[in-house]
Protein backbone atom coordinates (compact mmCIF):
# COMPACT_ATOMS: atom_id res chain seq x y z
CA UNK A 1 0.00 0.00 0.00
CA UNK A 2 1.52 3.49 -0.87
CA UNK A 3 1.19 5.40 1.91
CA UNK A 4 -0.40 9.55 1.32
CA UNK A 5 -0.05 12.93 2.58
CA UNK A 6 -3.54 13.64 4.67
CA UNK A 7 -4.43 17.21 4.19
CA UNK A 8 -6.80 18.84 6.71
CA UNK A 9 -8.26 22.04 5.76
CA UNK A 10 -11.13 22.38 7.84
CA UNK A 11 -11.14 23.09 11.80
CA UNK A 12 -11.66 19.87 13.71
CA UNK A 13 -9.81 17.86 16.77
CA UNK A 14 -7.63 15.00 15.83
CA UNK A 15 -7.45 12.43 18.77
CA UNK A 16 -5.97 8.64 19.47
CA UNK A 17 -9.18 6.31 20.57
CA UNK A 18 -7.90 2.53 21.52
CA UNK A 19 -5.84 2.54 18.27
CA UNK A 20 -7.20 4.49 16.07
CA UNK A 21 -7.02 7.92 15.35
CA UNK A 22 -9.89 9.89 14.29
CA UNK A 23 -10.85 13.24 12.61
CA UNK A 24 -13.37 15.10 14.67
CA UNK A 25 -15.29 18.39 13.25
CA UNK A 26 -18.88 19.33 12.67
CA UNK A 27 -19.52 16.59 9.78
CA UNK A 28 -19.26 13.75 12.07
CA UNK A 29 -16.01 11.62 13.49
CA UNK A 30 -14.41 9.70 10.80
CA UNK A 31 -11.68 7.47 11.27
CA UNK A 32 -7.86 7.52 9.91
CA UNK A 33 -5.93 4.38 8.58
CA UNK A 34 -2.79 5.02 10.26
CA UNK A 35 -0.88 2.86 8.25
CA UNK A 36 -1.92 4.25 5.30
CA UNK A 37 -0.51 7.75 6.57
CA UNK A 38 3.09 9.39 5.36
CA UNK A 39 2.89 12.70 6.70
CA UNK A 40 0.11 15.34 7.23
CA UNK A 41 -0.61 18.82 6.36
CA UNK A 42 -2.20 20.86 8.84
CA UNK A 43 -4.15 24.54 7.29
CA UNK A 44 -7.11 24.60 9.20
CA UNK A 45 -7.54 25.21 13.21
CA UNK A 46 -7.04 21.58 14.67
CA UNK A 47 -6.93 20.56 18.15
CA UNK A 48 -4.29 17.48 18.48
CA UNK A 49 -4.40 15.52 21.66
CA UNK A 50 -0.68 14.46 22.79
CA UNK A 51 -2.27 10.66 22.59
CA UNK A 52 -2.92 11.40 19.05
CA UNK A 53 0.64 12.88 19.05
CA UNK A 54 2.17 10.35 20.66
CA UNK A 55 0.82 8.12 18.06
CA UNK A 56 2.18 9.43 15.31
CA UNK A 57 5.51 10.20 16.86
CA UNK A 58 5.48 5.87 17.38
CA UNK A 59 5.18 5.33 13.90
CA UNK A 60 7.33 7.79 12.48
CA UNK A 61 4.29 10.93 10.72
CA UNK A 62 5.27 13.99 10.80
CA UNK A 63 3.04 16.91 10.70
CA UNK A 64 3.31 20.28 9.23
CA UNK A 65 1.34 23.72 10.70
CA UNK A 66 0.38 26.29 8.15
CA UNK A 67 -0.90 29.59 9.82
CA UNK A 68 -4.15 31.19 8.64
CA UNK A 69 -2.22 33.10 5.51
CA UNK A 70 -1.02 29.38 4.55
CA UNK A 71 2.22 30.38 6.02
CA UNK A 72 4.36 27.56 7.04
CA UNK A 73 4.65 27.37 10.62
CA UNK A 74 6.72 24.78 11.91
CA UNK A 75 6.73 20.54 11.77
CA UNK A 76 6.31 18.21 14.22
CA UNK A 77 9.09 16.25 13.37
CA UNK A 78 9.23 12.81 16.05
CA UNK A 79 12.33 12.00 17.27
CA UNK A 80 14.61 10.48 14.79
CA UNK A 81 14.85 6.74 14.16
CA UNK A 82 17.29 6.36 11.33
CA UNK A 83 20.48 7.58 12.19
CA UNK A 84 23.61 7.34 11.04
CA UNK A 85 26.97 8.86 12.86
CA UNK A 86 28.53 8.03 10.14
CA UNK A 87 26.94 10.64 8.02
CA UNK A 88 26.58 13.06 10.10
CA UNK A 89 30.11 13.76 10.81
CA UNK A 90 30.37 13.78 6.62
CA UNK A 91 27.78 16.52 6.27
CA UNK A 92 29.26 18.46 9.00
CA UNK A 93 32.74 17.88 7.19
CA UNK A 94 31.32 19.40 4.10
CA UNK A 95 30.12 22.34 5.92
CA UNK A 96 33.14 22.71 7.64
CA UNK A 97 35.43 22.46 4.54
CA UNK A 98 35.10 25.76 2.63
CA UNK A 99 35.82 24.66 -0.93
CA UNK A 100 33.48 21.65 -0.44
CA UNK A 101 30.77 24.07 1.30
CA UNK A 102 30.86 25.85 -1.94
CA UNK A 103 31.09 23.42 -4.18
CA UNK A 104 27.38 22.36 -3.09
CA UNK A 105 26.42 25.72 -2.58
CA UNK A 106 26.87 26.22 -6.49
CA UNK A 107 25.55 23.19 -7.66
CA UNK A 108 22.50 23.77 -5.52
CA UNK A 109 21.72 26.74 -7.57
CA UNK A 110 23.15 25.85 -10.72
CA UNK A 111 20.54 22.92 -10.79
CA UNK A 112 18.02 25.87 -9.81
CA UNK A 113 19.18 27.48 -12.91
CA UNK A 114 18.73 25.25 -15.27
CA UNK A 115 15.45 24.36 -13.93
CA UNK A 116 14.13 28.05 -14.39
CA UNK A 117 15.80 27.59 -18.18
CA UNK A 118 13.72 24.74 -18.65
CA UNK A 119 10.46 26.24 -17.85
CA UNK A 120 11.30 29.24 -19.90
CA UNK A 121 11.75 27.06 -22.87
CA UNK A 122 8.65 25.06 -22.32
CA UNK A 123 6.42 28.33 -21.71
CA UNK A 124 8.41 29.64 -24.62
CA UNK A 125 9.85 33.00 -23.05
CA UNK A 126 13.32 32.17 -23.01
CA UNK A 127 14.29 35.37 -24.94
CA UNK A 128 18.02 35.51 -24.09
CA UNK A 129 17.72 34.19 -20.86
CA UNK A 130 19.65 31.34 -21.87
CA UNK A 131 22.77 33.53 -22.97
CA UNK A 132 22.47 35.61 -19.95
CA UNK A 133 22.45 32.48 -17.37
CA UNK A 134 25.79 30.92 -19.58
CA UNK A 135 27.10 34.08 -18.46
CA UNK A 136 25.69 34.40 -14.88
CA UNK A 137 26.80 30.47 -14.73
CA UNK A 138 30.80 31.24 -15.73
CA UNK A 139 30.45 33.71 -12.65
CA UNK A 140 29.12 31.37 -10.28
CA UNK A 141 31.63 28.64 -11.10
CA UNK A 142 33.88 31.62 -10.03
CA UNK A 143 32.15 32.60 -6.34
CA UNK A 144 34.90 32.70 -3.61
CA UNK A 145 32.37 33.13 -1.14
CA UNK A 146 28.51 32.22 -0.09
CA UNK A 147 27.38 35.23 -0.70
CA UNK A 148 28.87 35.65 -3.76
CA UNK A 149 26.84 32.37 -4.05
CA UNK A 150 23.95 33.84 -3.61
CA UNK A 151 24.43 37.14 -5.19
CA UNK A 152 24.76 35.27 -8.46
CA UNK A 153 21.46 33.60 -7.46
CA UNK A 154 19.47 37.02 -7.01
CA UNK A 155 20.54 37.68 -10.50
CA UNK A 156 19.24 34.73 -12.25
CA UNK A 157 16.49 34.54 -10.35
CA UNK A 158 15.28 38.24 -11.12
CA UNK A 159 16.08 37.57 -14.57
CA UNK A 160 14.30 34.43 -14.70
CA UNK A 161 11.01 36.17 -12.95
CA UNK A 162 11.31 39.26 -15.83
CA UNK A 163 10.69 36.31 -18.67
CA UNK A 164 8.09 34.38 -16.93
CA UNK A 165 5.90 37.07 -16.84
CA UNK A 166 5.35 37.00 -20.54
CA UNK A 167 4.13 34.02 -20.13
CA UNK A 168 1.54 35.03 -17.86
CA UNK A 169 -2.33 36.03 -17.91
CA UNK A 170 -3.14 39.88 -17.14
CA UNK A 171 -4.53 39.92 -13.78
CA UNK A 172 -1.61 37.43 -12.56
CA UNK A 173 1.60 38.62 -13.24
CA UNK A 174 4.42 38.72 -11.01
CA UNK A 175 5.76 42.21 -11.57
CA UNK A 176 8.08 42.24 -9.05
CA UNK A 177 8.20 38.81 -6.35
CA UNK A 178 7.08 40.46 -2.94
CA UNK A 179 7.19 37.99 0.18
CA UNK A 180 5.62 39.09 3.10
CA UNK A 181 3.24 40.16 2.40
CA UNK A 182 2.67 38.84 -1.19
CA UNK A 183 1.50 41.84 -2.94
CA UNK A 184 -0.53 40.23 -5.55
CA UNK A 185 -2.27 37.20 -6.37
CA UNK A 186 0.83 35.34 -8.12
CA UNK A 187 2.84 36.39 -5.49
CA UNK A 188 0.38 34.76 -3.40
CA UNK A 189 0.17 31.66 -5.03
CA UNK A 190 4.08 31.61 -5.65
CA UNK A 191 4.48 31.89 -1.81
CA UNK A 192 1.44 29.43 -0.77
CA UNK A 193 2.94 26.64 -3.04
CA UNK A 194 6.72 27.23 -1.82
CA UNK A 195 5.97 26.80 1.89
CA UNK A 196 4.19 23.55 1.30
CA UNK A 197 7.08 22.63 -1.07
CA UNK A 198 8.91 23.20 2.14
CA UNK A 199 7.26 21.34 4.49
CA UNK A 200 6.87 18.08 1.70
CA UNK A 201 11.11 18.23 1.63
CA UNK A 202 11.36 18.02 5.50
CA UNK A 203 8.83 15.19 5.36
CA UNK A 204 11.13 13.46 2.92
CA UNK A 205 14.63 14.40 4.85
CA UNK A 206 12.87 12.81 7.85
CA UNK A 207 13.11 9.46 5.92
CA UNK A 208 16.38 9.44 5.74
CA UNK A 209 19.80 9.85 7.33
CA UNK A 210 20.34 13.01 6.69
CA UNK A 211 20.45 15.83 9.22
CA UNK A 212 18.08 18.29 7.94
CA UNK A 213 19.93 21.45 9.94
CA UNK A 214 22.88 21.10 8.43
CA UNK A 215 22.84 22.59 5.15
CA UNK A 216 25.38 24.19 2.24
CA UNK A 217 24.26 27.16 0.35
CA UNK A 218 21.65 28.39 3.64
CA UNK A 219 23.49 28.82 6.82
CA UNK A 220 22.54 25.92 9.00
CA UNK A 221 19.91 27.39 11.91
CA UNK A 222 19.04 30.28 9.18
CA UNK A 223 16.08 28.83 9.61
CA UNK A 224 15.66 25.22 11.47
CA UNK A 225 15.56 22.71 8.47
CA UNK A 226 17.82 24.60 6.21
CA UNK A 227 18.99 21.48 4.38
CA UNK A 228 15.23 21.31 3.11
CA UNK A 229 15.81 24.56 1.72
CA UNK A 230 18.89 23.71 -0.26
CA UNK A 231 17.02 20.96 -1.61
CA UNK A 232 13.49 23.28 -2.34
CA UNK A 233 16.21 25.27 -4.54
CA UNK A 234 16.27 22.70 -7.20
CA UNK A 235 12.37 21.82 -6.60
CA UNK A 236 11.27 25.19 -6.81
CA UNK A 237 10.87 25.91 -10.66
CA UNK A 238 9.81 22.47 -11.33
CA UNK A 239 7.08 21.88 -8.67
CA UNK A 240 5.79 25.01 -7.52
CA UNK A 241 6.30 27.47 -10.24
CA UNK A 242 5.15 25.15 -13.00
CA UNK A 243 1.86 24.49 -10.79
CA UNK A 244 0.80 28.23 -9.99
CA UNK A 245 1.62 28.67 -14.06
CA UNK A 246 -0.44 26.31 -15.26
CA UNK A 247 -3.45 26.88 -12.26
CA UNK A 248 -3.84 30.78 -13.85
CA UNK A 249 -3.07 29.98 -17.65
CA UNK A 250 -5.68 27.21 -17.41
CA UNK A 251 -8.17 29.70 -15.43
CA UNK A 252 -8.08 27.09 -13.17
CA UNK A 253 -7.75 29.91 -10.54
CA UNK A 254 -9.84 33.31 -11.00
CA UNK A 255 -9.48 36.13 -8.73
CA UNK A 256 -11.90 35.16 -6.70
CA UNK A 257 -10.33 32.56 -4.93
CA UNK A 258 -8.01 35.69 -3.40
CA UNK A 259 -8.41 38.02 -0.94
CA UNK A 260 -6.71 41.11 -0.04
CA UNK A 261 -6.09 41.54 3.79
CA UNK A 262 -3.86 43.91 5.72
CA UNK A 263 -1.16 41.44 5.90
CA UNK A 264 -1.03 41.25 1.68
CA UNK A 265 -3.01 39.51 -0.99
CA UNK A 266 -3.73 35.42 0.32
CA UNK A 267 -5.79 32.59 -1.12
CA UNK A 268 -9.01 32.17 0.40
CA UNK A 269 -10.43 29.08 1.83
CA UNK A 270 -11.73 27.51 -2.10
CA UNK A 271 -8.30 28.78 -3.32
CA UNK A 272 -6.24 26.76 -1.16
CA UNK A 273 -8.24 23.91 -1.56
CA UNK A 274 -7.86 24.18 -5.37
CA UNK A 275 -4.28 24.68 -4.82
CA UNK A 276 -3.69 22.04 -2.54
CA UNK A 277 -5.67 19.14 -4.39
CA UNK A 278 -3.72 20.05 -7.85
CA UNK A 279 -0.80 19.74 -5.83
CA UNK A 280 -1.55 16.33 -4.47
CA UNK A 281 -2.02 15.54 -8.08
CA UNK A 282 1.24 16.79 -9.20
CA UNK A 283 3.24 14.95 -6.78
CA UNK A 284 1.72 11.61 -7.26
CA UNK A 285 2.09 11.88 -11.07
CA UNK A 286 5.11 9.65 -12.46
CA UNK A 287 8.24 9.53 -15.18
CA UNK A 288 9.93 7.22 -16.51
CA UNK A 289 13.51 8.13 -14.89
CA UNK A 290 16.37 7.43 -17.04
CA UNK A 291 18.75 5.85 -14.89
CA UNK A 292 16.69 3.80 -12.69
CA UNK A 293 14.67 2.80 -15.56
CA UNK A 294 11.43 2.87 -13.27
CA UNK A 295 8.75 5.10 -13.25
CA UNK A 296 9.04 7.32 -10.24
CA UNK A 297 6.71 9.57 -8.79
CA UNK A 298 7.42 13.19 -8.66
CA UNK A 299 7.65 13.51 -4.95
CA UNK A 300 9.83 10.19 -4.46
CA UNK A 301 12.18 12.49 -6.96
CA UNK A 302 12.86 14.44 -4.23
CA UNK A 303 13.67 11.64 -2.25
CA UNK A 304 16.73 10.54 -4.98
CA UNK A 305 17.91 13.92 -4.49
CA UNK A 306 18.74 13.59 -1.25
CA UNK A 307 20.15 9.84 -1.72
CA UNK A 308 21.90 11.57 -4.42
CA UNK A 309 23.43 14.25 -1.69
CA UNK A 310 24.26 11.28 0.49
CA UNK A 311 26.39 9.21 -2.32
CA UNK A 312 28.58 12.70 -2.39
CA UNK A 313 28.78 12.89 1.37
CA UNK A 314 30.06 9.62 1.36
CA UNK A 315 32.38 9.68 -1.51
CA UNK A 316 30.63 7.52 -4.29
CA UNK A 317 29.25 9.59 -6.87
CA UNK A 318 29.61 13.89 -7.15
CA UNK A 319 26.16 15.12 -6.53
CA UNK A 320 24.80 16.23 -10.03
CA UNK A 321 21.19 18.45 -9.60
CA UNK A 322 18.31 17.08 -11.09
CA UNK A 323 17.45 19.11 -14.21
CA UNK A 324 13.81 18.49 -15.68
CA UNK A 325 13.78 15.98 -18.92
CA UNK A 326 10.09 15.78 -17.81
CA UNK B 1 43.53 -19.73 10.79
CA UNK B 2 43.01 -21.33 14.23
CA UNK B 3 39.45 -20.71 15.59
CA UNK B 4 41.07 -19.05 18.76
CA UNK B 5 41.74 -16.23 16.71
CA UNK B 6 38.56 -14.71 17.81
CA UNK B 7 38.05 -14.41 21.61
CA UNK B 8 34.08 -13.43 22.16
CA UNK B 9 34.75 -9.98 22.97
CA UNK B 10 35.81 -9.27 19.24
CA UNK B 11 32.65 -10.64 17.60
CA UNK B 12 30.81 -7.75 17.62
CA UNK B 13 29.46 -7.75 13.86
CA UNK B 14 25.72 -9.13 14.00
CA UNK B 15 23.58 -11.97 11.90
CA UNK B 16 22.58 -9.70 9.44
CA UNK B 17 26.15 -8.54 8.83
CA UNK B 18 27.38 -11.87 8.00
CA UNK B 19 23.65 -12.05 6.15
CA UNK B 20 24.50 -9.27 3.93
CA UNK B 21 28.21 -9.94 2.55
CA UNK B 22 27.14 -12.67 1.07
CA UNK B 23 24.18 -10.54 -0.84
CA UNK B 24 26.24 -7.47 -1.61
CA UNK B 25 29.25 -6.09 0.38
CA UNK B 26 27.80 -2.53 -1.02
CA UNK B 27 24.69 -3.04 0.88
CA UNK B 28 26.67 -4.45 3.77
CA UNK B 29 28.15 -1.08 3.77
CA UNK B 30 25.74 0.80 3.77
CA UNK B 31 23.68 -0.94 6.27
CA UNK B 32 27.12 -1.07 8.65
CA UNK B 33 27.30 2.41 8.70
CA UNK B 34 23.91 3.26 9.73
CA UNK B 35 22.41 4.27 6.04
CA UNK B 36 19.63 1.77 6.30
CA UNK B 37 16.70 1.51 3.68
CA UNK B 38 14.67 -1.57 5.63
CA UNK B 39 12.23 0.61 7.18
CA UNK B 40 10.21 0.77 3.65
CA UNK B 41 11.01 -2.11 2.01
CA UNK B 42 7.80 -4.45 1.18
CA UNK B 43 9.40 -7.44 1.73
CA UNK B 44 11.56 -6.56 5.05
CA UNK B 45 7.47 -6.41 5.89
CA UNK B 46 6.38 -9.17 4.59
CA UNK B 47 9.37 -10.92 6.26
CA UNK B 48 8.43 -9.65 9.70
CA UNK B 49 4.36 -10.59 9.30
CA UNK B 50 5.69 -14.10 8.26
CA UNK B 51 7.74 -14.40 11.47
CA UNK B 52 4.95 -13.03 13.96
CA UNK B 53 1.68 -14.65 12.54
CA UNK B 54 3.21 -18.15 12.15
CA UNK B 55 5.59 -18.34 15.18
CA UNK B 56 3.58 -16.62 17.68
CA UNK B 57 4.33 -19.27 20.11
CA UNK B 58 8.07 -19.28 20.08
CA UNK B 59 10.82 -17.59 22.57
CA UNK B 60 10.98 -15.27 20.04
CA UNK B 61 13.92 -12.42 19.16
CA UNK B 62 16.63 -13.85 22.02
CA UNK B 63 19.23 -11.02 22.04
CA UNK B 64 22.57 -12.90 22.97
CA UNK B 65 25.93 -10.13 22.67
CA UNK B 66 25.70 -8.97 19.17
CA UNK B 67 23.48 -11.60 17.53
CA UNK B 68 19.30 -11.52 17.53
CA UNK B 69 18.29 -15.08 16.76
CA UNK B 70 14.82 -14.89 15.19
CA UNK B 71 13.83 -17.91 17.53
CA UNK B 72 15.38 -20.91 19.88
CA UNK B 73 14.23 -24.03 21.30
CA UNK B 74 15.18 -25.54 24.06
CA UNK B 75 15.82 -29.47 24.39
CA UNK B 76 18.39 -31.84 24.53
CA UNK B 77 20.48 -29.24 22.35
CA UNK B 78 19.54 -25.90 21.96
CA UNK B 79 18.27 -24.55 18.31
CA UNK B 80 18.13 -21.94 16.66
CA UNK B 81 15.58 -20.89 14.26
CA UNK B 82 16.32 -18.32 11.39
CA UNK B 83 12.60 -17.75 9.22
CA UNK B 84 13.34 -16.67 5.94
CA UNK B 85 11.20 -16.15 2.89
CA UNK B 86 12.16 -17.49 -0.15
CA UNK B 87 15.39 -19.55 -1.02
CA UNK B 88 17.14 -17.21 -3.15
CA UNK B 89 19.77 -16.15 -0.60
CA UNK B 90 20.38 -19.63 0.61
CA UNK B 91 23.97 -19.22 0.72
CA UNK B 92 23.43 -15.80 3.03
CA UNK B 93 20.86 -17.38 5.22
CA UNK B 94 23.06 -20.56 5.72
CA UNK B 95 26.39 -18.42 6.55
CA UNK B 96 24.10 -16.43 9.42
CA UNK B 97 23.18 -19.48 10.74
CA UNK B 98 26.63 -20.72 10.98
CA UNK B 99 27.93 -17.28 12.25
CA UNK B 100 25.70 -17.81 15.50
CA UNK B 101 26.58 -21.11 15.62
CA UNK B 102 30.27 -20.32 15.86
CA UNK B 103 29.16 -17.52 18.07
CA UNK B 104 27.53 -19.92 20.97
CA UNK B 105 30.49 -22.08 20.82
CA UNK B 106 32.60 -19.47 21.45
CA UNK B 107 30.11 -19.44 24.72
CA UNK B 108 30.75 -23.14 25.53
CA UNK B 109 26.98 -23.46 24.06
CA UNK B 110 26.34 -26.61 21.48
CA UNK B 111 23.21 -25.98 18.81
CA UNK B 112 22.38 -26.62 15.82
CA UNK B 113 20.49 -24.29 13.45
CA UNK B 114 17.34 -24.55 11.60
CA UNK B 115 16.42 -22.39 8.69
CA UNK B 116 12.44 -22.09 8.16
CA UNK B 117 11.10 -21.23 4.83
CA UNK B 118 7.24 -20.93 5.57
CA UNK B 119 5.94 -20.20 2.34
CA UNK B 120 7.90 -23.25 0.81
CA UNK B 121 6.52 -25.27 3.99
CA UNK B 122 10.46 -26.17 4.08
CA UNK B 123 12.98 -25.94 6.80
CA UNK B 124 17.02 -27.12 6.55
CA UNK B 125 19.13 -28.27 9.26
CA UNK B 126 22.93 -26.29 9.32
CA UNK B 127 25.61 -28.06 11.97
CA UNK B 128 29.20 -26.05 12.56
CA UNK B 129 31.42 -29.11 12.29
CA UNK B 130 34.20 -28.32 10.53
CA UNK B 131 33.07 -25.21 9.13
CA UNK B 132 34.92 -22.51 11.45
CA UNK B 133 37.47 -21.45 9.17
CA UNK B 134 34.89 -20.50 6.58
CA UNK B 135 32.84 -18.58 9.53
CA UNK B 136 36.37 -17.15 9.95
CA UNK B 137 36.85 -15.94 6.52
CA UNK B 138 33.40 -14.52 6.55
CA UNK B 139 34.13 -12.61 9.81
CA UNK B 140 37.37 -11.13 8.17
CA UNK B 141 35.93 -9.70 4.92
CA UNK B 142 32.93 -8.34 6.86
CA UNK B 143 35.38 -6.29 8.77
CA UNK B 144 37.48 -5.49 6.04
CA UNK B 145 34.19 -3.86 4.18
CA UNK B 146 33.42 -2.20 7.03
CA UNK B 147 36.36 -0.46 7.63
CA UNK B 148 36.29 0.88 3.70
CA UNK B 149 36.17 4.85 3.70
CA UNK B 150 33.23 4.14 0.84
CA UNK B 151 31.09 1.21 -0.52
CA UNK B 152 32.36 -0.99 -2.83
CA UNK B 153 30.99 -0.30 -6.08
CA UNK B 154 27.90 -2.05 -7.02
CA UNK B 155 27.40 -5.06 -9.77
CA UNK B 156 24.09 -5.04 -11.13
CA UNK B 157 22.40 -7.82 -10.72
CA UNK B 158 18.75 -9.32 -10.64
CA UNK B 159 18.66 -9.48 -6.81
CA UNK B 160 19.06 -5.34 -7.09
CA UNK B 161 15.30 -5.58 -8.26
CA UNK B 162 13.90 -5.99 -5.37
CA UNK B 163 16.64 -4.71 -2.91
CA UNK B 164 15.62 -1.75 -0.25
CA UNK B 165 18.61 -0.22 -1.69
CA UNK B 166 18.46 -0.17 -5.44
CA UNK B 167 17.52 3.41 -5.28
CA UNK B 168 20.31 4.37 -3.99
CA UNK B 169 22.72 2.43 -5.50
CA UNK B 170 21.65 3.14 -9.03
CA UNK B 171 20.66 6.58 -8.85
Amino acid sequence: MRKRSLTLLSDGTLFRRENTLYFENERGRKPLAVEGIYDIYIYGHVTITSQALHYLAQKGISVHFFNHYGHYDGSFYPRESLNSGDLVIRQAEHYLDREKRLKLARLFVRGSALNMERNLRRWKVNDGFSEELRELLEELEGARKITEVMNVEARIREAYYSRWDGHLPEGFKIVKRTRRPPENEMNALISFLNSRLYATIVSELYNTQLVPTVSYLHEPGERRFSLALDLSEIFKPIVADRLATRLVTKRMLSKEHFREELNGVLLTKEGMKKVLSEYEKELTKSVKHPELKRNVTKKRLIRLEAYKLIKHLVGVKEYEPLVAWF
Amino acid sequence: MSSEEYPITDLLITGTEINYLFICPTKLWYFAKGITMEQENEWVDLGRFLHEQRYANEEKEVLVGSIKIDFIRRGDTIEVHEVKLGKSMEKAHEMQALYYLYYLKKLGIKAKAVLHYPKLNETKEVTLDGREGEIEKAIKEVERIKSLPAPPKPVKSKKCLKCAYYELCWV
